[in-house]
Formats: structure tokens, sequence, C-alpha cells
């Protein structure tokens, strides 16, 4: 008939321990405590003799537990024979905390265990295939020294290992064994348990993994390998692991989880969660012969771990402000920023919703105001119009925008005329697209009714600063996706570069846009640009424009509102 | 960091140090229970002047999230307050009478309680107006917080301030003791802070929110820093350098993480914006004993007379620390 014993290693939160234990010896389970050399002897003599009432409960000699170091092995190997020993009808040896919370009866294990004979629960894999480092070391833990606490004396240990990295120090493995590692509690059969613990080679391999780093999720784990016909290669107990390489804890609000999970045991429970211990403690429905689901456990944990160490793309906040290049994302959704084209059309703001559905803002970076869609004076998030306060952090304000507008897209123009701070950010965005008409800023100048030689001089402004943006946007960082018309170009095939254009925010490729933005009217415009050029100011931006009307690739009509195609 | 600057930053801790020592003399204690102060207790230290009307709701909260004892100096109240937390029986009251301004507004004498009780425990440091929220508080006491820290080796826990306000204007539904603030001023801007790191101390410093949108739009640079470090496992080397903004060494100002990840990080709920204030800005400017010549407080009367109104249709209504984190204001990091 199949036993379970368990060997229970045992550091802090002693009451909980102590709950734990007369659960397992309730159920007809011997316990070895382990408890560590580092509680003091009036904590240790109290916990002895508040568990002496049950004599089924030893405790084996004492050793210092400090992690990833060879104390941990030495008082399992301890343990483990004594309860082989003591009691020769335990079939199974299982390995425990003192924190560890058996979930589900017994009685269930011990099914469990007998429908599977002789097999080894134990995680087992090779350093090669998985990706459990800690401190950057995985194969080396197996081939170099440790004589130094990680946890305590770090700059010495790392300078060891260091050392030996420069000095190409490498131990040599005993032979006939491969290293292996995986969570350090498991549930060995008396067979192979006890042919581990005589295994008259024994003193070889308890050397050798004496100055391994971490040998209590690698000895048994390696050493099973050799005398267990039937490895499975997992752990009853639910553990899981955070990117420190410390467990994950649980609280009060897993309950239902640790319900559904159906694992046996679980690891580790917060010593102060009373509803944890009091559910699964208390009197037990009836019996299920589930198989452990640990899944959604698993999943919220891998997402807690990726939220620490990926975090949220084109999230900035009190806890995450990443260094530029570690964004994983400069801004978390893609939008698009237009220059020119409010400047050649009357109606393009509005026509582009209309176009895309997506969200179309005037020039956000105005010196008179922030002109939010519908002009509003304040947008999600509570951003403000005020252009001093976005201009105190304008990189702020753009993450800020796009970050609050999640899931949907954010469109809006851009010119000389704005506050430029953003161009470089924008630039290495690749979230930003960016179309831009060149030298449309002329337009507006050549419609307004001011005197030539301010004309001239804001000519001269506006193009400097259009030309120093360009360079942002050509430059070797640029990952944002740019296209630059110049003027010229673009009213040469306008329908074809809003087309491209519109394709890529709305995705998809299905139908010709059938109205066109209104275009104001470019009649003289070419004239004005000769004028301008005749004062000595060159205007190069907006390509070549001949003197004569506009040419189009389609005459137009004056009074026509809509170029249909 | 160079030998020079982190040589000149330890000088630096050292005089804050110091002067915590010095000022010392300042508080007398009128109700000293730290006799009861066990090793693990999570201590709570606390400045106020004249708010009785918040106390007994603010001590309720932080009773609830296992706070073990309060530590609290009382700058010459005349409201009752004093009295009250004197017979409280998890409190102990220092009362002064010296200039709030002069002791660098409180930090003198937190610094020196700290040094003098917090060695070795954690200590959150709040005003009575600030309301604690972390991850998963809902169902988990402030101790299940500071355990995993512990476990985590993370010395320093962030909370960012986030101005609460009501809808409508600020004096319109009065406060009552022992009410809960949240249920009056429960609206807060829920994406418009601006962030830069601050290089000589390493810490973020964010500003935004509704009162650099109603009171700071013409210098926006100075608005009100709202990045705080108000949980820290406390060692009598550690000094406050400004408010709870920063600390030195440095290190502890490391709040956030630089390379992609987010690392776990709370909220202080400022129920600042409630009809009390009113009273309490003029009372303030009158008695100059607030940061940059009580520059903000100036700015709440200019703003509060014409019965301004912080809410926006953009504002977001506070539900729990779970919206908080969704919307990016804080974060569960690795916590789970």
């Amino acid at each position: 008939m199949t036993q379970v014993g368990v060997v229970m290693l045992v550091h802090t939160a002693l009451h909980r321990a102590e709950q734990v234990i007369r659960n397992w010896v309730k159920s007809g389970c011997p316990v070895v405590v382990h408890v560590d050399a580092k509680v003091n002897k009036a904590r240790y003599d109290k916990f002895v003799s508040a568990v002496s009432d049950m004599p089924d409960v030893t405790f084996s000699s004492r050793h210092k537990c400090e992690w990833g170091t060879w104390g941990i092995v030495a008082a399992t190997q301890e343990a483990s024979e004594k309860i082989l020993r003591d009691h020769p009808s335990v079939t199974h040896v299982y390995l425990a905390s003192g924190s560890c919370l058996p979930l589900r009866p017994v009685d269930e294990l011990h099914d469990y265990l007998a429908e599977r004979p002789r097999v080894d629960f134990i995680e087992s894999a090779t350093t090669a295939d998985v990706p459990w480092t800690v401190g950057g070391l995985d194969h080396e833990r197996f081939t170099l020294r440790f004589p130094f606490s990680w946890k305590t004396q770090r700059q010495l240990f790392d300078f060891y290992v260091d050392l030996q990295r420069r000095v190409k120090f490498k131990r040599k493995i005993p032979k006939g064994i491969v290293p292996h590692m995986g969570s350090q509690w498991w549930c060995l059969t008396r067979q192979t348990l006890s042919a581990i613990l005589e295994d008259p080679d024994r003193p070889t391999y308890d050397r050798y993994f004496k100055k391994v780093w971490i040998p209590d999720e690698s000895y048994f784990q390696t050493l099973s390998r050799l005398y267990s016909p039937n490895v499975e290669s997992r752990s009853l107990t639910l553990s899981k692991f955070d990117f420190q390489g410390k467990p994950h804890i649980f609280y009060d609000d897993h309950l239902q989880l640790l319900r559904r999970s159906d694992c046996f045991v679980a690891r580790k429970i917060w010593p102060h969660a009373n509803r944890l211990y009091d559910a699964f403690l208390g009197p037990s429905a009836g019996l299920k012969a589930a198989e452990p689901n640990p899944g959604k456990i698993d999943r919220i944990f891998a997402r807690a771990v990726d939220r620490r160490t990926r975090g949220r793309a084109g999230l900035y906040m009190q806890s995450r402000f990443p260094n530029q290049d570690w964004e994983n994302g400069v801004t978390c959704g893609p939008y698009s920023m237009f220059e020119g084209f409010t400047e050649l059309f009357e109606d393009f703001e509005p026509w582009l919703a209309k176009a895309t559905g997506a969200r179309v803002h005037g020039h956000l970076f105005a010196p008179e105001r922030v002109e939010f869609e519908g002009r509003q004076s304040t947008f999600v998030g509570a951003l403000s119009d005020c252009p001093k306060l976005r201009d105190y952090n304008t990189r702020s304000f753009l993450r800020s925008l796009v970050w609050n507008t999640r899931g949907e897209r954010q469109c809006f123009q851009f010119g000389p005329h704005d506050t430029q701070d953003i161009s470089w950010d924008v630039a290495r965005d690749p979230n930003a697209q960016i179309s831009v008409i060149s030298g449309a800023w002329a337009v507006p100048l050549f419609q307004s009714n001011r005197n030539f030689a301010d004309l001239r001089e804001e000519a001269a402004r506006l193009q400097r600063i259009e030309s120093e943006h360009l360079l942002a946007l050509r430059a070797i960082y640029t990952k944002a996706r740019v296209r630059i018309w110049t003027m010229a170009e673009f009213i040469e095939s306008p329908m074809e570069a809003l087309q491209t254009v519109v394709d890529e925010i709305t995705g998809k490729n299905v139908r010709r846009l059938t109205q066109a933005p209104r275009m104001v009217d470019l009649t003289g415009f070419g004239q004005f640009l000769q004028n301008l050029k005749n004062q000595g100011m060159h205007p190069y931006l907006m390509g070549d424009f001949p003197v004569d009307p506009v040419a189009t690739n389609e005459p137009r009509s004056a009074r026509k509102p809509y170029l249909v195609r | 960091m160079g030998l020079w600057r982190s040589y000149r930053l330890r000088v630096q801790r050292r005089r804050w140090l110091v002067r915590a020592l010095r000022k010392r003399h300042e508080l007398t204690p009128i109700a000293d229970r730290t006799s009861q102060i066990r090793k693990s207790d999570i201590l709570l230290v606390s400045t106020l002047r004249n708010e009785d009307v918040r106390l007994p709701y603010f001590l309720k909260y932080y009773r609830d999230l296992g706070v073990n004892h309060f530590l609290m100096i009382d700058n010459d109240s005349d409201d009752g307050g004093r009295e009250y937390l004197a017979d409280q029986s998890d409190v102990s009251l220092w009362s002064t009478g010296k200039s709030y301004k002069r002791s660098r507004f409180g930090i003198d004498w937190v610094n020196w309680l700290l040094m003098r009780y917090g060695h070795g425990h954690w200590t959150l440091v709040v005003d009575p107006d600030e309301l604690f929220v972390f991850p998963f508080c809902d169902t988990r006491p402030i101790r299940a917080l500071t355990d995993w820290l512990d476990a985590s080796s993370i010395k320093s826990f962030s909370a960012m301030l986030l101005d609460m306000y009501p809808k409508g204007p600020i004096s319109a539904i009065p406060y009552r003791r022992g009410d809960d603030p949240l249920e009056i001023a429960n609206w807060f801007d829920s994406g418009n802070y601006a962030i830069q790191r601050n290089p000589s101390f390493g810490n973020l410093w964010i500003q935004g929110g509704p009162r650099a949108r109603a009171f700071f739009q013409d210098n926006p640079e100075r608005a009100p820093a709202l990045n705080k470090v108000p949980l820290v496992k406390w060692d009598r080397r550690y000094a406050y350098v400004s408010s709870t903004h920063m600390l030195l060494p440095r290190g502890l100002n490391l709040v956030y993480d630089e390379w992609g990840g987010e690392k776990a990080s709370g909220i202080l709920l400022h129920t600042k914006f409630l009809d009390t204030l009113t009273v309490k800005a003029h009372e303030e400017i009158a008695r100059k004993q607030h940061y940059a010549a009580s520059h903000e407080y100036k700015a709440y009367v200019a703003g509060l007379q014409d019965n301004t109104d912080l809410w926006c249709k953009w504002s977001e209504k506070y539900i729990n620390w779970r919206q908080l984190e969704i919307l990016g204001l804080m974060s569960k990091g690795n916590w789970a």
C-alpha cells in the first residue's frame, strides 16, 4: 500500500508549519522535520514541544540552510535517511517546506501515486534546455566554484566568478552524471531515493555538489536520472518563481485559483494568509481524481513577470521610465502626423476623420493653443489645451496623449509654425506615420494680406525650420514611416498620395477614395514664389513651380467643390 | 556617479541628519507610547496642524491597512486635534510651536523621529490628507506588501500623489468629521503628467494633474511635485531631503525601472480639495509657513475665490486600485 512520508524543511513561521504537520499526520503520513540551525534555541524548543503529542513526528539534526548552499541538501539527505530507516512502510518521500500547503486531501495524493507505481515526480532538465538562470549563470553553476554567498557577499561572489572565467577555470564533472536542474520540491519512491543515498559513489558526488551553486536544485535532480526507471519531470508542488528566482507567494485572494488548480501542494503561502490555511486545512470536500492543472496560475505569474521585465509599451509613469532605446515601444500605439495638408486643403481635418475614422486634431503643437479635435479645452486624460503646460514637457504631452487614447488612432497636424521639440522623438518612433508636403506653409503666406517684406522674412524663417525638421525625418535614427512630397510633386497626383496614406491608416485597401478634400485655389502661387525669388529669398522646399497658373493633372473648374473619380 | 559627487551627497545626508538631531529639541512629547512598538511593527509618521476634522477617518483608514503605531507631530493646533490624538492608544504624539518652515516643512522633525524610532521598521510618511493605496490593498494588508518587499530585497516603495477633487465648486459639499473624504472628492486626472529625471538625486520629478492644469498654467515649472517615496524600510542613516519626494542615499530614489519593465508602485490619494481648504488656504498664507513663499496657497486663494471647478469632462471617477493600475498611474510590477 502506498504511504507517503514527508520530509519538511522549516525555517520561519513555525506555527504554520505545525498546522501543516498536523494535517499530514492526521492522514497517516510520518513527518521528519528539519529546522534551520539559524532558528534560536528557545523557538526551536517551543516548536518541538508543540508537536510532541504526535509520535510520528521526529526531528533530524540541524544544518544551517543558507539559500543556494549545500546545507539544504545535507539536511534533506539526513532527514530522508531517517524517514526511510524509521518508517519501513513508507513507499514515497515527499519533500516539502514549512510554507507549503496541501491543497487536496492526502488520500487523493495516495491514490494518485498508487495509480502510477514506481514513478518519481521530480522536475529535472538539462541546463542547455531551460532559461532558468539567476545572475547569468546556467551551465557554469556546475563548472565553477562558489565559496562566497550570493546574498550577503555579492561583490566577492561576482568577482570570483569573473576571475574564474578569465583564467578559464573549469571543474570536472564526475563521470557518469549529466547535470540536471529543476524545482527543489520532489516526491521520490523509496527505491530511487535509497539508491541515491546508498550509492557507493555518493562521497564523490557529495564532494562535487558541495561546490556547485544552488545544489538543492540540482543534486537529486541529477542523481535521480541515474536510478529512476521512470522520471516524471514535474513537481507535484505548485511553486512558481519570478525573474529573480524567488518564489511567488500566495495570499487569501488566490483561494479560488488554488482550489481550481487541483494541485496537491502549493508553495509559498504567506504565513498570515488565514483564509487559505483555514480553507485547505479544514474539513475537505469529496474526493476527486483530477489531474493537477496549474495553467491559470502559471499564466498569472508569467504575466506578472512580463510586466516587471517588459512593462506596458508606451507607458511612462512613476515606476516605469525607460532609458532611450529601452522603451520597448516609444509610444503605445500608431499615430499619424500630417504636415502641410491643412494648408493645401480647406477641409482636410473633417475629410480625414471621415475617410479613416481616426481622431483628427488640428495643430497640437501650435504656439497659441493645443488644437484638440473640436478645439476642446481639455482632452482625454484631462490634458489641457494650455500651450505653456504642453511646452513645459512636450515629450510627456505626446506620450500621454497616445497612451490615454490607446485603441484609437490619433492624427494631428504639424508644421514649421509649431513648437518643434518633438521632431526627433517622433522621427525615431516606429509607431509614427509622418506625411509631409514640404513647402506648403507658403500657401497661407500667399493667401495672407501682409506686407511683402514681412512675408519674405517669415517665409525664410519657416523654410529654415522646416528644412531642419526634414533633416530629423531623414536621419539614420529615423524609425517612423516617413513620406515626404514636395508641394509640386504632391499636387500633380494628390489622390494617389492620399490613398496611400489613408490605406495605411485603415490597414486595408478595400475602397478607392471617392471624395477628395477641397484644395485651395493656387492661381498665382507660382508668381508668388517667383516674387520671393526676385527678392533674393529662395523657396526650394516646395519643388519646382511654374510661374504660370498652377498645372494639376486635371484642369479644375473654379466652381466644382469635389474631385470625383 | 563620480566619487566627488558621491562624497558631496554623503556630506549633504550627514547635514540633514545633524539638523534633525538639532531640531529634536523643538519637539515636546505629549503622549509617548513608543515603548509599545514591537520589532516588526509598521510605523506611520505624520506632521499636522489643525487637521482635527480629518483625524478620525485618517486613523481608521491606516489602522485598517494594518499600520501598528502612529508617530504624530502636532505643529501648534488649536482645534482640539492634539487632545484627540493624545487619547488614542496606538498614537505617540509630539508637539511643537516652532516654525514649520524653519524645520524645512516638518521634514527635520520627521527625520528625527525616523532616526530615533524608525530604524529597522517599515515606515510610512504621509500627511493627514493623503490616503495610501497599493496593489491588492483591498484584499491584502500592508504587511503583505512589506513582507513581499523584504523578500524581494526592495527598500523603498513609490506612491505618486494623485490629486482628488469633487465635481463642482470645492466648497459645495461640506466635509464632516469621520466621513470618507473620497465620497466627496472622488475625481482625478488620469493622464496629464509631465515626468523628468532629476539627475542629482536620481529620482523622477513628476508634475501635472488638476493643480498644474488649473493653477499653474503660466508657470508650469512651479507646479507642485507629485513623486513621493512614502514607504521605506528605514535605517537610521537615511534622510528625507525634501518632503518625501526624495531621499538620501540616492539609491532609495530608484523606485522606477529604466530598462523597460515596471516596478511595483502605489498611489497617495490626495484629498486636499475639500471645503476645508478655503479656510486653510487663507490661514496658511497669513502664517507664511509654506513652500516657495506659500506660492501654492496663493494660487489656490486666487483660484478658489471665483469658485473654480477642477472637474472637467475628461476627469476620471475613482473606483479602486485596479482602475489606477489599468490607467497606468501605478503598477503591480511582478507582485501577483
